[in-house]
């Protein structure tokens, strides 16, 4: 029996990091931005049925990127987590920093015994009560989490509009504003349309459920004001 | 709490019910030996021009005690239907929350809505589910009210302890005080009613069982307790502010005083 070359465990890690990205990187960028008001979450998505963002619970929504059977597996791994969270206990324990954190371990877990790695970056946004206590984790395909405060980007690209969002982000800015800046974030020199856009908010003054998705009228119309 | 994963062929998909089986929180239906607990009862629902109304009053009771005056037992199950029970107030209440849980579940999972019929058919079956403990006394019966999106009209439903599902074109009522209540909604009731007639005619109905029937409580001025009242329309599920029934038990005590 023929023994197998040695691979050092950096090596290994590498190859699959670098994977990982590859296949993310060959997806379109996602911004989730906070307003006045909440949370928007901006994703260049030309589909309008396959979905990159969505509802999880009453104050939370997913977004992901990368490959899109992996984030939607998430997705709905987290979708019942939350709601047998909200039977077992209350609505109220819901919350986005338990729901990040089980999916890190997901995903680490994944990154270091399993053959392939997910493709996907994931973002877990929470609106509060009060805009100070809005919450962005995004993780990243090996478990790392990042908690942001002001505004996170996803997928391939994400320093270059990062940068662009830097520019032009300012605190307690309205809706129509964090649409535009965000859309223009992720352009760049393009010009991108609200066909091409998939917009939702996750807004405080929504009543029990934050989340909504905006269509494509409201979306233009936010883009010419 | 981990995250629930499943392989392709144990995977819940978008049921509840059948995900708090996997991950073993199912509520038990067995009771062992006859139980006595609180029960609530009457509760109407009518189609009219936009939608349909339902109602419902606010009492509970365990034999002969009135043993709550402010249960609300006609609830908004999504945007677009509402759930009224009539029954053993612990299974209905249990059942209303996994209802509005599935519902909103399979939202999400799914992301789009069941269609109205699919909802009465999931609330079927939970009905039917309840029947071991229906068997000892433990009985749920609840009517199902909706706006249909895609036929853009008011729809009714009627169930039976067997889960039977029986769809209404015009009124139905359950619970212990049905059979004022029903009568008092088939005299008055007329195609295509305005939403305030609608309402004085379920106000109406409840208040004559709650006249006849000594555990359906009428509106409660002393403490200020009124019916449950809603209307479903394409708008979504809206319940009446207590300020506006005000106004119409003011006009049904008037009108009984001056007879």
């Amino acid at each position: 029996m023929s023994q197998p070359f040695y691979v050092s465990p950096e090596q290994v890690m590498k190859d699959r990091a670098d994977y990982a990205r590859k296949g993310i990187a060959r997806g379109r960028a996602l911004v989730a931005v906070r307003y006045d008001d909440g949370i928007a979450l901006v994703a260049e998505n030309p589909s309008s049925t396959l979905r990159k963002i969505s509802e999880i619970y009453d104050r939370l929504a997913f977004a992901g990127v990368g490959k899109y059977n992996e984030f939607d597996q998430l997705r709905v791994a987290g979708v019942r987590a939350a709601d047998l969270k909200g039977f077992q206990y209350s609505r109220d324990d819901v919350d986005a920093r338990s729901l990040a954190n089980n999916y890190a371990q997901i995903l680490g877990q994944i990154f270091t015994h399993e053959m392939k790695p997910m493709e996907v970056e994931i973002l877990v946004a929470e609106v509060g009560v009060t805009p100070d206590t809005d919450q962005l984790f995004h993780i990243l395909y090996d478990g790392t989490v990042f908690d942001e405060r002001r505004y996170t980007v996803l997928g391939g690209d994400a320093e270059a509009i990062g940068a662009r969002m830097k520019e032009s982000y300012a605190d307690g800015q309205p809706l129509a504003a964090a649409v535009q800046e965000a859309t223009k974030a992720l352009a760049g020199d393009r010009t991108l349309v609200p066909g091409d856009l998939e917009v939702a908010v996750l807004s405080r003054s929504n009543g029990r459920r934050c989340f909504r998705r905006l269509p494509d009228d409201v979306v233009a119309a936010a883009l010419e004001s | 709490m981990s995250m629930p994963m499943f392989t392709p062929g144990t995977d819940p998909g978008s049921s509840f019910p059948e995900l708090l089986k996997r991950v073993g929180l199912a509520p038990a239906v067995d009771f062992a030996g006859e139980v006595s607990v609180p029960h609530a009862t009457t509760c109407v629902a009518l189609r009219f021009a936009d939608g349909v109304v339902m109602a419902g009053d606010r009492r509970a009771t365990s034999g002969n005690l009135i043993s709550h005056r402010t249960m609300e037992k006609v609830v908004q199950a999504d945007q677009h239907s509402g759930v009224a029970i009539a029954g053993a107030a612990g299974p209905a209440m249990e059942m209303i929350k996994l209802f509005q849980l599935q519902l909103e579940h399979y939202e999400k999972v799914e992301g789009s809505s069941l269609s109205l019929e699919g909802k009465a058919n999931q609330l079927s079956m939970m009905v039917r589910g309840n029947l071991p403990a229906a068997m000892q006394g433990m009985v749920v019966v609840p009517i199902f009210g909706g706006y249909d999106l895609r036929r853009a009209n008011g729809r009714l439903f009627a169930y039976d302890v067997t889960g039977g599902r029986y769809e209404e074109h015009d009124y139905v009522a359950t619970g212990s005080g049905m059979l004022h209540a029903g009568t008092v909604v088939k005299m008055g009731w007329r195609d295509n009613l305005d939403r305030s007639a609608a309402i004085a005619l379920a106000c109406r109905s409840l208040w004559e069982a709650a006249d006849a029937d000594s555990a359906t409580g009428g509106p409660d001025l002393l403490r200020g307790i009124y019916p449950v009242v809603a209307t479903i329309t394409a708008g979504g599920w809206q319940r009446l502010a207590d300020e506006e029934l005000v106004g119409v038990f003011e006009a049904i005590a008037n009108e009984v005083r001056g007879r």
